[in-house]
């Protein structure tokens, strides 16, 4: 995926690359010392590392990134974010900090450099994951600078030369009342401000937090982070754009080609956190049409509800049929029995017409028809909640998307009373999740409920770690864990273990 | 685009994540002819249209090349059952006209009727060949006198007059897009971005991350659609000078913080044809800025939250954000006259309850509601002026202040400009050229002058009948300059206007540049 044309890089910036690959693969081997914890990623590594720690400490740092996107996607806030990926953070990529005088911090800092350069290397070929990296590493940075020792972080900005040109006391004394009212800040309070042009501290513009007068933004000094992120970005999104014209280049090196390729490839879908893996369910045997039904009694509430509509209608509406089908396919249902699936579920519907009709569709979304695209890609991918709860609400006679979301809260607690849910504070704790618009969540805690006695087994036995029950952002995951739990002991089941990431594999040719 | 086949696709089916989709983009199958017509969607709701005058003075304009025009001559067709008499009757051209206008145009001389309408061929034809600035329009975009980059690979889209919609078109110079636009005689065109490379090469170039735009003005759209619910006079389409008051109001309001607050010079405002303006800062640091940037100032700019059924829409934050203080000083004037005696917004009872709503203090509102249920149609001035004496005379439970608060968001819901942001956050947005002919008033889209905004009436710019009317009526003499067609019709300070425009942004341009070249030297004397 990242053949291109040669001579679109200009001599003089190959002589450059060439330079730099030949250090970072002929293994010159220099050590750097890292001083600070926090990195700005200038300096690309220069030391030989194998090919397997190549894979690891992205992998790792993917893992990171994934899960800091997952928490954008629920809508976590600052500290919640924090609060998550703590643990996260401290298995996969610790970091820490000088106080902590700790032996490995050396190793700590050069595996988060060598991890980032990786990933810069991956994920530069097209413009939309340069912008997706971009944003999930300045979100990284921003959560170690707000946790970083305070010394320790001034150190660190001084050290960047960031070129702030202070507000000297007479401008502060003639400007006093604009940059109070414009920063809130009260006149009482002692504060430091610095001018910058507008277009380095972009969000604080956005908020009308800082004075501007004729292009220079006047920040004040605790807005400090907001202008260290902003840069971090900056110069983040100009390295991206070289890596990406370096490119052709690096892929000659045909070790790290596939390597590069493959974590790109878990990257584009972290949100989904669907996998091949979750259709490939030990102990569950090969699904044919005739199982659906029952095994309804493990989806989660959007597929019950699609599932009973069509059931009553023996119809389902485009978008809930291409919902439907796209789970069902993510299950393990292959593509004949779906195709039985429905021919049988329309029953009201001739032949002809279903041929005509619905075939192609069914079809085309296991990849069997189309464009080459979408058949080298398999067809689509199952939607995650994340594309459930940002598709637009389904209009009258449809019935996809989340119904947390979209019932009126009277139906979905009936629809979750029909489902079995009958304790008064859970339902009580739903429709206050909803409320506030925090629709996975309420998902999450109906399946905790309705698996309450099997987690706590798996729990307390240690047969399944927290990561397996990690918050279900797809209703495959869904799906795979209560079927799991559901039927635990009957033969090799228990075993959860892939991550989404080890799972993607297998989606390669 | 594999949903396309089938009878109940959608395109939001198509999975956005598969990996291979980056390259199959990048990458058509099919090159494509260049003047293929994309069968796009509207570009955007509003159906106004641009006409464009035409600019003779083409003296310098580069020849055009043979294989820039386009393969079919449209024209032709055009010209199918079109022959009025009435149009193609001759009034013989004066000579001198002839002469200066050369092979690039040679009107045929339109004899305007009371019959006549706007988006007639001939009408469209006329204006393009005789009226539309084509020369400033060019150095705007170019921002040099040498056809560059600047303007050669900027997008183009023209709504032709079948209404397919044309985009991705480029020109290299002045006369070429005017070629085109007489053959093509698009009822208006828009202006995108500048891309990395030529629009019409777009799809030979084997990676898509090639082709993005890099740099476009930015831009602004004001549209008194977004005023509906507080204008009582006129509703719709049609506009007055009573509500053209809440334009002047956004105009003057957003000018002078792009002037003062961000340190623009260039601004151009431009009358969108019907009821709305449209802004276009060219400072090339605005130019350049990416669409993080783009949303930035939209949200600086933005104030008002909620669609109609949301109640209060300003919540503004206090102390005042010194911008805010700013437009409020400026609004507050205007309250008074635009919006308190001529919207008159709280006659009925209805609208008086909205303003009930926006006041936070029980006591002073059930004052304020006896009061007025006594006497419903009490004027807004006076209404307006009740909540003060009624606070004043012991209705009040909250404190002054609060309540000087209160009346301040709601000066400002009436007042604060009402953009249409969307159209800002984007560098690849398109937006209506300057000087075209709105299709459904057949006005042009003229620049509006801020020094003057408040005297400038949208219901006496021109129309492209009455400019072509004017031409022929023109009985002036001819005297040592021979004189273009614009100069004799009301376009003509119009026109001036834009030219003064362009001289100062291109004097500006050449600055920067030399500027950068001294930077550059410094640089490599280290
Ligand atoms: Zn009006």
């Amino acid at each position: 995926m990242i053949r291109h044309d040669y001579s679109r890089v200009d001599s003089k910036r190959r002589a450059n690359l060439d330079y730099k690959k030949r250090q970072f693969a002929n293994a010159e081997f220099q050590q750097q010392n890292y001083e600070h914890r926090l990195n700005f990623y200038v300096l690309p590594p220069t030391a030989e590392i194998t090919l397997e720690e190549f894979e690891t400490w992205a992998i790792n740092r993917l893992k990171v990134l994934s899960e800091l996107e997952g928490c954008s996607f629920r809508n976590r806030g600052p500290e919640e974010t924090a609060e998550y990926m703590k643990g996260i953070l401290d298995k996969y990529l610790p970091l820490r900090s000088d106080s902590s005088r700790s032996q490995k911090l050396q190793d700590e800092r050069r595996r988060d450099h060598y991890s980032h350069f990786i990933l810069r290397l991956a994920f530069s070929s097209t413009e939309d994951l340069r912008r997706r990296f971009s944003r999930l590493e300045t979100m990284l940075f921003s959560l170690r600078f707000k946790n970083d020792d305070l010394r320790e972080r001034q150190e660190f900005v001084r050290n960047l030369n960031l070129e702030w040109e202070e507000v000297k006391d007479e401008e502060k004394r003639e400007l006093k009342d604009e940059l109070h009212a414009a920063s809130g800040i009260k006149k009482t309070e002692e504060q430091e401000w610095f001018k910058v042009d507008w277009e380095r501290v972009p969000e604080l513009v956005g908020q009308r937090k800082v004075l501007l007068r004729r292009g220079v933004a006047y920040v004040p000094q605790r807005e400090q982070m907001s202008m260290v992120v902003a840069e971090f970005t900056k110069r983040l999104d100009e390295a991206l754009e070289l890596t990406a014209r370096a490119l052709p280049r690096l892929d000659e090196d045909d070790r790290l080609a596939p390597i590069l390729a493959h974590l790109s490839q878990s990257f584009t879908a972290p949100d989904a956190a669907y996998s091949t893996s979750d259709a490939n369910i030990d102990g569950l045997s090969t699904i044919t049409a005739n199982n659906i039904d029952t095994l309804s009694q493990n989806f989660p509430l959007c597929m019950r509800n699609l599932h009973s509509t069509l059931r009553e209608n023996s119809h389902l509406k485009h978008y809930g049929r291409l919902q439907y089908t796209l789970f069902l396919k993510g299950i393990g249902l292959g593509l004949d029995e779906c195709l039985v699936f429905w021919r049988r579920s329309f029953k009201l519907m001739t032949d002809d017409k279903f041929q005509k009709e619905y075939k192609y569709n069914i079809r085309h979304v296991y990849g069997d028809v189309g464009g080459d695209a979408n058949r080298r890609g398999r067809g689509y991918t199952p939607y995650s909640c994340q594309k459930l709860l940002t598709e637009p609400l389904p209009g009258p006679g449809q019935s996809h998307g989340c119904p947390y979301r979209s019932f009126t809260p009277d139906n979905l607690l009936s629809a979750l009373q029909r489902m079995g849910i009958n304790d008064r504070d859970v339902l009580k704790t739903v429709k206050e999740d909803v409320g506030k618009q925090r629709y996975h969540v309420a998902c999450n805690r109906v399946f905790e409920w309705s698996h309450k006695r099997e987690i706590k087994k798996v729990k307390d036995d240690g047969s399944w770690s927290a990561t397996d029950l990690d918050t279900i952002v797809h209703p495959n995951t869904y799906f795979k864990r209560s079927w799991l739990l559901k039927h635990l002991g009957e033969g090799n089941v228990g075993f959860v273990g892939e991550s989404a990431m080890g799972g993607e594999e297998k989606m390669e040719e | 685009m594999p949903h396309s086949v089938t009878p109940e696709s959608t395109p939001a089916d198509e999975p956005s994540t598969t990996v291979t989709q980056g390259d199959t983009d990048t990458v058509e199958p099919e090159a494509e002819a260049e003047a293929e017509a994309e069968a796009e969607a509207e570009p955007k709701a509003e159906a106004e249209a641009e006409a464009e005058t035409q600019d003779v003075a083409m003296e310098e304009a580069p020849t055009p090349t043979a294989s820039e025009q386009p393969k079919v001559n449209l024209e032709e067709l055009f010209d199918d059952g079109d022959s009025d008499d009435e149009f193609t009757s001759s009034v013989p051209m004066p000579a001198s006209q002839d002469q200066e206008q050369g092979e690039l145009s040679q009107p045929a001389p339109i004899k305007v009727t009371s019959k006549s309408s706007f988006s007639d061929p001939e009408i469209m034809r006329a204006f393009y060949q005789r009226l539309f600035p084509f020369r400033p329009l060019f150095q705007w975009l170019n921002h040099s006198p040498t056809p560059s980059n600047d303007f050669a690979h900027r997008e183009f889209a023209f709504t032709l007059p079948n209404d397919a919609y044309l985009r991705y078109q480029s020109f290299p110079t002045a006369d070429l897009l005017r070629k085109q636009c007489i053959q093509l005689l698009p009822s208006r065109f828009e202006i995108g971005p500048m891309y990395s490379t030529n629009p019409r090469d777009r799809k030979t170039l084997r990676k898509a991350s090639a082709f993005k735009p890099v740099m476009k003005e930015l831009v602004f759209d004001i549209d008194m659609t977004d005023y509906d619910d507080i204008r009582t006079c006129c509703t719709g389409a049609s506009i007055c000078l009573k509500c053209w008051g809440f334009i002047t109001m956004a105009i003057k309001t957003i000018d002078v913080a792009l002037r003062e607050d961000f340190g623009f010079k260039h601004i151009l405002w431009v009358y969108s044809g019907r009821r709305g303006a449209h802004a276009w800062v060219c400072d090339k640091r605005a130019r350049e800025m990416d669409d993080q940037k783009r949303r930035s100032i939209a949200a600086y700019l933005e104030l008002l939250k909620g669609g109609d059924q949301s109640g209060k829409k300003v919540n503004a934050r206090r102390p005042l954000h010194p911008h805010i203080e700013r437009s409020l000083v400026i609004l507050k004037e205007h309250f008074q006259t635009s919006i308190l005696a001529e919207q008159d917004p709280w006659a009925s009872e209805e609208k008086a309850a909205h303003l009930l709503n926006l006041l936070p203090d029980p006591t002073l509102k059930a004052a304020l509601q006896k009061k007025w249920d006594s006497a419903p149609s009490r004027p807004s001035a006076s209404k307006w002026a009740d909540i003060d004496a009624l606070a004043k005379s012991g209705s009040l439970s909250i404190t002054p202040r609060d309540l000087l608060e209160a009346k301040q968001d709601i000066i400002l819901e009436y007042t604060y400009p009402r953009l249409d942001a969307e159209v800002s956050k984007k560098l690849n947005h398109l937006l209506k050229s300057p000087f075209v002919i709105h299709p459904g008033t057949g006005r042009v889209c003229v620049p509006i002058d801020t020094r003057t905004v408040e005297e400038f009436d949208p219901l006496t710019v021109p129309t492209v009948t009455q400019l072509l009317q004017e031409i022929d009526d023109w009985e002036g003499e001819e005297g040592e300059k021979k004189l273009q067609d614009w100069e004799k019709t009301s376009l003509k300070p119009y026109v001036e206007y834009f030219r003064r425009f362009v001289a100062a942004l291109i004097e500006e341009e050449k600055q920067v540049l030399k500027r950068e070249r001294e930077e550059d030297v410094d640089a490599m004397e280290f």
